[in-house]
Parts: C-alpha cells; structure tokens; sequence
C-alpha cells in the first residue's frame, strides 16, 4: 500500500491571530508554526496501516516554501518514510488541490490522506477537489478508517450521526477525531528524519480561484455583566429581556 | 443565468440550516435580478419542498429516486451538477455542512467554479466583483474573499443569517431525473448510525447550546446540563477533554478541532475557555459563563458571567427557565 499524506503548516492553536497593516496577510512574526492538528491524525493513522501492511509506505506532501520543511522533517520523525514540497506559497484550496493531484496522478498511491481542513483558512474543501481531480472517491470527514486488502471501512460523520462507507484503493479521505491517537516523534525518529529523503517540486497548474481582498478580526466584546450566584436566576430574564435570546 | 439552492432534507422535512441557505440564495437571486431554484435531497415530502416559496424560491427541482435518501457522494454530486448545468447557474448555495464540504469542494472542480466556505454573509457585488465575508483562523478572524470566473459556489455557515417566511408563499415542485446509474451509487452507506441528542436539538442545527466541561467533574452530573437544555430547547456540547475521556459523545466536542458552532447564545458550564474551545465557539452571539474561578480566561470572552459553582447555579437557572415558560 502506498499512502500520501498531505500536511499542512499552520499557525500554532495558542496564537493570537493579527494582520499586516493593510490587512491583506497574516502577519507571521514571532508565530511559531505547526502540523496542522487534523493532518496528524491523517499522518498518524497512515503510519499505523503501513506498520498492519508489510511493504507499506508514507510520504508525507506540503505545498509550501522552505520555511515549512521543520514540519515535514517532524512528519517523517513521527514515521514517515520519505517527503515531498512542492515549492510553492499555498494561494487557496484549489491551488493546493491541484498540485496534490499532480503528485498523486504521478505517484501512483493506494490511499491520500489529510486533515479535515487546515484552522488557518479553515476551508474544508482540498479533499473533494482532489477526489474530483483525480477522478476516485472522497469520504469527508473520515472519523475512522480500516483496510483489508485494497477494501476500505471508513466512518463518516453526518450531522447527528455517521455513515459506514467502503470504498476501493484508491481513494480520499479527510480526517478527523476520533481516528486515532497522534503521535509524537521520539529521539529515534528525529534523528533518522534528518536523513530521509525531502523532494522539492515546481509548482504545475492553473492559477488560484480565489484572492482575499481583506482580513478583519471580530469586534471587541463589551466586557462581561456578572450576576450574583445567589439570584442566578436573574440570568434568564437578562437572557429574555435584555439580550432577547430566549 | 441563475441561483441554484442545495437544500438538505431529513425526515421528509427540510432542515433548519437549509431552509437560511434557501433564504441566502433567494437574497443573492434579488440582487441579481434573477430567480431563486432549488435543488433538494435527502427526504422529502411534496409539502415540505412548496414551502420553500415562503424563504423566496420559485421553483423546486426533486429527484425521488430512493438511494438518494441518504448521503452518496458521488450521486449527490451528479445530481446537483446536472441540475445546474440544466439551470445555466451562476451562482450555487448550498450549507456549510458535511454534506456541503463534501459536495461543494467535487461541484467546484467538475463545474469550474471558484468556491467559498464558511461564508457568514450575504455578497458585495460592487464594481462587477463577488465578495464574500468568511470565517477564517477558526472563528479568532474573518476574511473578505473575492470569487472570480462565471460560477461560484457558497457555502454558508449555520446561523449566520434569519431565514425568511412569508407565510402563504409557495413554490413549484418539478420532478427531477439526474439518470443516476448503480456506479454513481458505488460509495453509498453500507449503514446509518444516528445518535441520540439531548431533547431531540442536533447541536449543528442548535440556535441554544449548553455546554459542559471538565469543572463538572464526570459523566454522572451530565443531567445538569441536560435539564437546562431540555428547558431551553437547546443543543448540548462540551469541551475537548470531556469527549477525550469518554464523559460526552465526540460529535459534542466543539472548538479548534472539534466542531465551530456560531448558536445565538452558548453557556459555558465549568469550562475554563482556553483559546482552543474558544475558536469553535466565540462567534456566537451571546455567551454565558458559569465557572467558580473569577480569573477563568472565558470571562473574557463573556456577555454574562456567575462566578459560582455549577452544581449550585445550574439547578437555579433550570428552575428559573421554567418559571418564565
Ligand atoms: C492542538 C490542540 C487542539 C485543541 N482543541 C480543542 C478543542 O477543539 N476544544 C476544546 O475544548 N479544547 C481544545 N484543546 C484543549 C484546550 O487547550 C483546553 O485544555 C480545554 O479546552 C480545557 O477544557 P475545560 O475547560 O473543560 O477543562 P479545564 O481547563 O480543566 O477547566 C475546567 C474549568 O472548570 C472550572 N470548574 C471546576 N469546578 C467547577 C465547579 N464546581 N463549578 C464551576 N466551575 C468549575 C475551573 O475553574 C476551570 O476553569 C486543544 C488543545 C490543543 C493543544
């Protein structure tokens, strides 16, 4: 089984969010990025399933500068057997996609892994553009995932419920909780990572469908009304009156 | 030219996220001196389709073909792609929710249009341009994003916008028939799993949502939560270390990697509002925090805050909601 595994590189969950002063770019001073938190249980699901299936590897794939290649060489400490970039700043979803469909069509892979969206643009769509692009099914988002041979076993959350879904080599799934237990790598890994082999590739492609025009945080708060514990109660008529919510 | 409407029905009914993304779509139609169309799956009944007229659409397409009932990738996606191929769309709505990421990012490709998720308002459509506001940095920031090419595809974000009733409007219901043949249907459920929620609300749908955190202290107190709900007819949630340990259902566990929810009001029980539970909950528009630390950082985030103790306040403000009902 050949599995790819795209991360991506994202701003640490902790970061206080802020723009460059024309607020048309993240401002990345002083953030420390990470693996996007969904693509672990993508990347860490994969490793399990190579480890099931004798013969099996992951290569983990970023479209991204050099800057994220900290992030790969952490993805192939956690397992990872060897890693492409495609050397590019990811433009939007689609841009990402086809660049992941390229790799995938020329790689031949069994199964493509990634998280269910990345929480910097949170967009929730790479998956099925890649599925489209490439013609195979998507299952989003996968919430657990087996194989027996070149067969499928994925649950698929709906509002309210799941799906059982089987599908067939090759496929797509975006991944969520509870997949599995991410890893984290171990001395071992790191220091085997820094050997493993990282390809960088061109960028192929149309150009981004999408362009943000501007950022904006939300509005300051007003500051909170605190009610007395002892006439909680005072709460609901505030919640029907004053904010007329109930 | 048009604007073609996905509405998502169970049930025989259409959901309540549908029924504002059908008003979004009327809204965007009117601003294009166009018609609103839409095209429905899921369960539904004649009854429930004509009452679209009343969010503003003119005309229903319906394809009762059995295995559409529950969610097919595939099959839904051809399905909405013929029907908007059929409609000449310019602009396709559909919900921000996992059947609309699912579809919405396959539909882009296949009809070559630019797509926007999580989109919490209706468009700019100055200057000849398509601008759509979206959350983005899970809920900490938003984004205007302009969409370029012919089509473009929204997908909006639960409880961003009121959907509209004018009682008495109806709409025409037109049987639909995409031809879907048994290899689009290859990746249908094998099975459906529905869980129980509390008092029947599915928290992505929810308006009001109590949730809970680890300052309950385990699943046994859960019924706190509930009775409050139950009397609010509210969803019930909870914070990431909760459904770690198993008190509450994973499908409950809002934040950065949980679900992001934007309900009109969330109580925040015991939970101490980490920045990670707040990215999935801060768009909302009214927060209550209860939690016996005055220095827990949700305060900050808060509209209305007791500093208490839950097992104390909850009972009390259950009693009070009963009281004014
Ligand atoms: C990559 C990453 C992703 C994450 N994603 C998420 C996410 O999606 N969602 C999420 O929720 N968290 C997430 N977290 C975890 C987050 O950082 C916090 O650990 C978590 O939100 C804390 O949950 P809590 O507030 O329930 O528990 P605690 O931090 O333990 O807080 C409990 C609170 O309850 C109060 N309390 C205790 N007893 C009582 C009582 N009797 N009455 C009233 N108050 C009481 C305490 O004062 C305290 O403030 C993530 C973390 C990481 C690193």
């Amino acid at each position: 089984m050949k599995f790819l595994v795209c991360i991506s590189n994202v701003p640490d969950t902790t970061t206080k969010i802020s723009f460059t002063p024309d607020n048309k770019e993240f401002n990345k001073a002083g953030v420390q990025f990470v693996i996007n938190p969904w693509d672990e249980y993508a990347l860490t699901r994969a490793i399990e399933l190579k480890e099931a299936n004798a013969g099996s590897t992951v290569t983990v794939l970023n479209v991204g500068e050099a800057d994220t290649e900290p992030n790969i060489r952490k993805a192939l400490a956690i397992g990872a057997d060897d890693a492409i970039r495609v050397n590019a700043a990811p433009q939007d979803a689609f841009f990402v996609a086809e660049q992941i469909a390229a790799v995938a069509k020329d790689g031949g892979y069994d199964v493509i892994l990634m998280g269910k969206e990345s929480i910097d643009y949170n967009g929730f769509q790479v998956h099925g553009m890649v599925g489209e692009l490439l013609g195979i099914p998507t299952v989003a988002p996968a919430m657990k995932l087996d194989l027996a041979g070149t067969t499928a076993t994925l649950e698929r959350e709906i509002e309210g419920g799941k799906e059982i879904v089987e599908v067939s080599t090759p496929f797509v799934a975006s991944c969520q909780q509870p997949m599995c237990e991410p890893r984290i790598p171990n001395m071992r890994g790191i220091m085997t990572a820094r050997t493993k082999p990282l390809k960088v590739v061109p960028p192929v492609g149309d150009p981004a469908r999408t362009q943000v025009a501007e950022f904006a945080l939300p509005p300051k708060k007003q500051g909170v009304k605190l009610i007395d514990a002892a006439n909680a109660g005072e709460l609901i008529k505030l919640l029907r009156n004053e904010a007329k919510v109930i | 030219m048009s604007v073609l409407v996905v509405v998502e029905c169970a049930e025989g009914e259409v959901k309540k996220s549908s029924l504002e993304v059908a008003t979004y779509g009327a809204r965007v139609a009117a601003m294009l001196g166009t018609t609103a169309t839409a095209i429905a799956v899921g369960e539904a009944t004649e009854a429930s389709l004509a009452k679209l007229g009343e969010q503003g659409i003119t005309k229903v397409l319906y394809d009762a073909e059995p295995r559409l009932k529950d969610f097919v990738n595939n099959a839904y996606t051809k399905l909405i792609a013929t029907a908007a191929e059929q409609e000449g769309v310019q602009v396709l709505v559909l919900a921000n929710s996992n059947i609309g990421a699912s579809v919405g990012s396959r539909l882009s490709v296949r009809l070559k249009a630019s797509l926007a998720t999580n989109v919490v308002e209706l468009p700019k459509t100055d200057g000849g341009q398509f601008v759509v506001k979206r959350g983005a940095f899970s809920g900490k920031a938003f984004s205007d994003v302009v969409l370029s090419g012919d089509r473009k595809i929204v997908a909006v974000k639960k409880n961003s916008l009121e959907a509209r009733h004018e009682a008495g409007k109806t709409a025409e219901v037109v049987a639909f028939a995409a031809q879907l043949t048994d290899a689009d249907f290859a990746d249908a459920p094998k099975q459906v799993v529905m869980q129980e929620q509390t008092g029947g609300v599915l928290l992505p749908e929810a308006a009001l949502v109590v949730s809970g955190g680890r300052g309950m202290k385990g699943p046994e107190n859960w019924h706190l939560i509930e009775e409050l709900a139950q009397a609010l007819h509210a969803g019930t949630a909870c914070s990431k270390p909760v459904s770690d340990v198993d008190w509450r259902p994973h499908h409950e566990h809002v934040g950065q990697t949980g679900i992001t929810i934007s309900p009109n009001l969330y109580i925040a029980c015991g939970i101490s509002g980490a920045i990670q539970h707040l990215a999935g909950v801060n768009s909302s528009k009214v927060i209550v925090v209860i939690n016996k630390d005055p220095e827990a950082p949700f305060f900050k985030a808060a509209d209305y805050g007791i500093v208490g103790d839950v097992f104390d306040v909850l009972p009390k403000l259950t009693a009070a909601v009963k009281e004014l009902n």
